[in-house]
């Protein structure tokens, strides 16, 4: 370790924050839009419809039963086809792009079975007044149950979401440039992998391990008395 | 107000009422007691729809709770619930608790939400508490909360579910002045409950229970004086004995 060249990681560093750029806007747009389509699965699963109860369970067993990189490229190389046979041109999708769709639907199935059991978490007498004062489903839903379910289950929603900013490290498989991706072009260009690999690891650590702290910390403001 | 009709409900093949038959007029405050499994707060939960049941019907103020084409949200509007476990929102401040259901079930107005919610605190001699969460207040003080909620939605009667029996005995006082206030006012209600002085005091008619059926339903001083049934003779022995 004695030949450990700092200089190789000051001149990239420019590309490499361009790869955390992207790993945290794909995180965070993949945390939105993966929670909001989990919490409409988690309806629908728990739902008395049984159509949307087990397209639902379907989808989330499909979803977390295929390795995330494989997902990855299946989106990457399918969507185009897909986008092909909707609107009859050809739409190049970039691998970047493809990304954010993947995480999104992906990382639903498992918000969604977060959000099944923070809404289960919610007592049945706390449905049954919302009714009593005259709410329909939609409305006890929005205004008692979910943000119950929600504020139960953050904690755990935030430690999924540290789990999905790592592996979005994995777009590196069709050659997108997050954090990683960036690190590992360098390393193909300038032959430096010590050097590379290590101050990845290294920035993945210190933001994971501050942010569960974090999340660790809120577990205990935001509980609800009850 | 309220008439029920040879109501009967089975959960898979245990029947929970069996022809249920009775009503309460406008004004009036019905008592219901029984043992517990007798079935009586499922027969008040059936009165607005909160359960389900599978024949005879129920109507309150004219429309009927079962038939097809009646909106449940608006007939559980104008039926003010109390329930035994209180079931106020935690997630909301006392104040949001009162106004929730009147801004978004009745699209009153916020500040005519806020001050009717206040009003109501103030009426059950809560308003110090406004801005506290429910998790903050004792249980007698939650329950007369939850009673001030359901009056904020200016029901036409009231279902109370045992609003005294998860109680500590120091605060069930509290809870039935308020009770006892709404019905010299004359608000009709319907009340499961084991407060027999509260029945004395106020009730009207006294209805019995056992196994899922109406054993006994009287006035008050036909039910206190000489109860008909064996049944009823041996549970108002063993809750009164002291």
């Amino acid at each position: 370790m004695g030949d450990f060249d700092f200089s190789v990681i000051a001149e990239n560093w420019a590309f490499l924050a361009e790869g955390l750029r992207y790993t945290v806007q794909v995180t965070l747009v993949a945390m939105i839009g993966g929670i909001v389509l989990g919490t409409a699965l988690a309806l629908m699963r728990l739902s008395s419809n049984p159509l949307l109860q087990r397209f639902a369970a379907a989808y989330i067993n499909i979803f977390r039963s295929v390795p995330l990189v494989q997902v990855i490229l299946a989106f990457y190389l399918i969507l185009p086809l897909v986008l092909r046979l909707v609107t009859g041109q050809m739409i190049p999708v970039g691998a970047d792009t493809s990304a954010y769709l993947t995480f999104m639907v992906f990382e639903a199935a498992y918000y969604a079975e977060i959000m099944r059991s923070g809404i289960q978490s919610v007592p049945r007498g706390q449905v049954g007044a919302g009714y009593a004062l005259g709410f329909t489903y939609a409305q006890s839903m929005r205004y008692v149950v979910l943000p119950q379910a929600f504020r139960n289950m953050l904690p755990v929603l935030l430690t999924q979401t540290i789990v999905l900013f790592q592996d979005v490290s994995l777009v590196y498989a069709i050659g997108a440039t997050d954090f990683f991706g960036a690190a590992d072009k360098i390393t193909q260009r300038d032959l430096r992998p010590v050097e590379m690999y290590t101050t990845v690891a290294v920035v993945y650590f210190l933001i994971c391990f501050a942010l569960s702290r974090l999340v660790k910390r809120l577990q205990t403001r935001i509980a609800i008395i009850r | 107000m309220i008439e029920i009709n040879n109501v009967s409900k089975w959960y898979g093949d245990f029947r929970v009422l069996t022809e249920c038959t009775t009503r309460v007029a406008a004004g009036e405050v019905v008592v219901v007691c029984g043992p517990s499994g007798s079935g009586k707060s499922t027969l008040i939960k059936c009165v607005n729809a909160l359960e389900p049941f599978n024949e005879g019907s129920i109507t309150v103020d004219g429309t009927s709770v079962g038939a097809r084409g009646t909106s449940l949200p608006k007939l559980r509007a104008r039926v003010g619930m109390v329930f035994q476990h209180f079931e106020l929102f935690p997630h909301m401040s006392i104040t949001d608790n009162l106004a929730i259901a009147q801004i978004k079930v009745l699209g009153r107005g916020r500040d005519e939400a806020r001050q009717k919610g206040l009003a109501l605190l103030d009426r059950v001699g809560l308003k110090a508490h406004a801005d506290k969460f429910p998790g903050q207040l004792s249980g007698g003080q939650q329950q007369r909360v939850a009673i001030a909620r359901a009056l904020a939605m200016d029901p036409i009667c009231m279902l109370f579910d045992e609003p005294t029996s998860a109680l500590d005995p120091e605060m069930i006082n509290e809870v039935l002045d308020v009770m006892v206030e709404l019905a010299q006012e004359g608000m009709t209600m319907m009340c499961v409950t084991h407060e027999m002085g509260f029945a004395r005091k106020v009730a009207s008619r006294v209805i019995f229970m056992d196994h899922g059926h109406i054993v006994e339903d009287d006035d008050k001083d036909a039910f206190f004086g000489n109860p008909r049934s064996e049944r009823a003779r041996q549970f108002l022995d063993k809750i009164l004995q002291h």
